[in-house]
């Protein structure tokens, strides 16, 4: 995406470098909105937790405008093969970020309501899973940069961890919740900023899809691989 | 993961249906001078039956010059010359002893400017199956009828028979010579540039009729412009240098060519 020899029409090139710069600044916010999220939570920051909800507001002014501009170049340039690849990719890509902002806001909003309870709720279990998520969203933006489909199949094929690290975080909440009816509340917070940062995983799960379709033009399979342990809670009995 | 990873469903689909088709022109291995100069280079190339093959590439790719050689266009010219194969029917059309007015009755060939002959509109059509057949004139008049209502054109000029063809506008103009081509019921139609000199809404109509004719016959086009092979064709072929760089089905040639040569020349970035 983007390693090509320059156009003829030298306005195409600025006009596609100009609609990955604006992705480029999405990644970017999204990746500080899901930091600062999760040092809300684990630092009980108030501070931190701010600033997710107000990058929002950032965030969709952005996906507005690499949306209108992806449209201007599909209907004046008629882009083919890679162009055209990279375009599809970037309108979903926004998509893609415009929910990790979302959910990082969620999640910064509950971050004060989830009290370690008498030291009997360690965050250890979100430390890990949010380092990995933070990893692959990273991951996942650098692939989209360096058009890097070698380093988006990783992030493609590590998922499987974070949903695992789910899985092991569910059971334990519901264990504290079965002994002790006044942690209800407060694991429920926390169950829920999991989910989140879960499905932030998934999402940049899916940028490494489109990344990996646009530099190479091959789509991966509708199913990801998945450990036996990986199961969803709901199906996990 | 196992195994290659896979193009969409629907494109590969249509690429394996389009390789199930029988081919009606085969071209192996050819060659082509025109006096010293080597235009074109060990050509493989099958054109599937009843489907549109689009030829793309830059001026002096060699893509006009391939078509010409399907139906021996160049034997009008002196010095040129051609090696290898082209298997159509079960012969190879670059063999000495054929004859050529038959081949070209079942290989037509419409041009990039409209050629209409300069005689009424009813003769235009006639004259080229008076050429191959002797037929009567009640069902010379049907033929003629039913060449005209395939190119969407009876309507417009029903009234006029006797009429000029030259005063007929362009796009009319060329689709009379599409009828008047596939009124000698050809099995093959080859089609140079054939809207390059037609508005938006004549092209548009050209292209439509190219939708009903591949029903029936066997068609490959040249055409400069991609949006156009990309609109009509089932497979492409992108031609550079006088060599044949990738064949594949629209689908796959627009959206993940293999070739760097053919993603740099159809997303403009040629240098």
């Amino acid at each position: 995406m983007g390693n090509e020899p320059a156009h003829t029409v030298t306005r195409y090139d600025q006009e596609l470098d100009r609609l990955r710069g604006l992705v480029a600044r999405m990644g970017g916010l999204v990746e500080r909105q899901t930091a600062q999220a999760i040092a809300a939570v684990v630092d009980q920051d108030e501070d931190a937790a701010l600033e997710p909800p107000e990058l929002d507001v950032e965030v969709d002014a952005l996906e507005r405008e690499a949306e209108s501009l992806a449209i201007r170049i599909l209907a004046l340039r008629a882009p083919m093969a890679v162009d055209l690849r990279v375009i599809i990719a970037v309108l979903k890509i926004t998509g893609d970020f415009e929910r990790i902002g979302d959910y990082a806001a969620s999640i910064a909003r509950r971050a004060l309501k989830v009290e370690p309870l008498d030291g009997a709720l360690s965050f250890g279990a979100l430390r890990n899973m949010a380092r990995l998520v933070q990893e692959n969203l990273h991951s996942a933006i650098e692939a989209m940069v360096n058009n890097d489909s070698e380093c988006a199949m990783q992030v493609w094929n590590s998922d499987t961890a974070i949903d695992e690290l789910y899985t092991a975080m569910f059971r334990e909440l519901v264990t504290y919740m079965m002994e002790d009816p006044r942690k209800i509340s407060p694991c429920i917070h926390l169950l829920f900023v999991a989910k989140n940062l879960e499905r932030i995983g998934d999402h940049a799960t899916n940028i490494a899809e489109r990344v990996y379709y646009a530099v190479t033009g091959e789509m991966l399979p509708a199913l990801r691989p998945r450990g036996g342990a990986a199961k969803k809670p709901a199906e996990a009995g | 993961m196992q195994g290659k990873p896979l193009a969409d469903a629907e494109t590969d689909a249509a690429a394996a249906a389009l390789s199930d088709r029988p081919i009606a022109i085969q071209v192996n291995n050819l060659d082509f001078y025109y006096g010293k100069t080597h235009a074109l280079h060990g050509i493989t190339l099958g054109f599937p039956e009843r489907s549109v093959t689009g030829m793309i590439g830059p001026s002096g790719c060699g893509k006009s010059t391939l078509l010409r050689v399907l139906n021996r266009m160049y034997d009008l010219y002196p010095g040129q010359r051609a090696t290898g194969e082209v298997l159509f029917a079960g012969q190879n059309i670059l063999g000495n002893g054929l004859d050529m007015n038959a081949l070209r009755s079942r290989v037509g060939m419409v041009f990039q400017k409209p050629t209409p002959f300069p005689m009424s509109i009813y003769d235009n059509i006639a004259f080229g199956i008076r050429l191959h057949e002797r037929v009567s004139r009640s069902e010379m008049d049907g033929r003629v009828e039913d060449a005209l209502r395939r190119v969407a054109l009876w309507t417009e000029v029903k009234d006029r028979l006797q009429a000029s063809a030259t005063a007929l506008s362009g796009g009319q103009q060329q689709r009379l010579c599409i009828a008047r081509t596939i009124a000698v019921r050809p099995e093959v139609i080859l089609l140079d540039e054939p809207t390059s000199a037609l508005d938006p809404v004549s092209t548009a109509r050209i292209e439509e009729l190219l939708d009903e004719l591949k029903t029936e016959f066997t068609i490959a086009i040249v055409t400069h412009n991609m949006q156009q092979a990309a609109r009509c064709a089932d497979q492409v072929a992108f031609f550079y240098l006088g060599e044949l760089v990738e064949v594949d089905s629209t689908a796959r040639m627009f959206t993940a060519p293999r070739e760097s040569r053919t993603q740099d020349y159809i997303t403009g970035r040629f240098g």
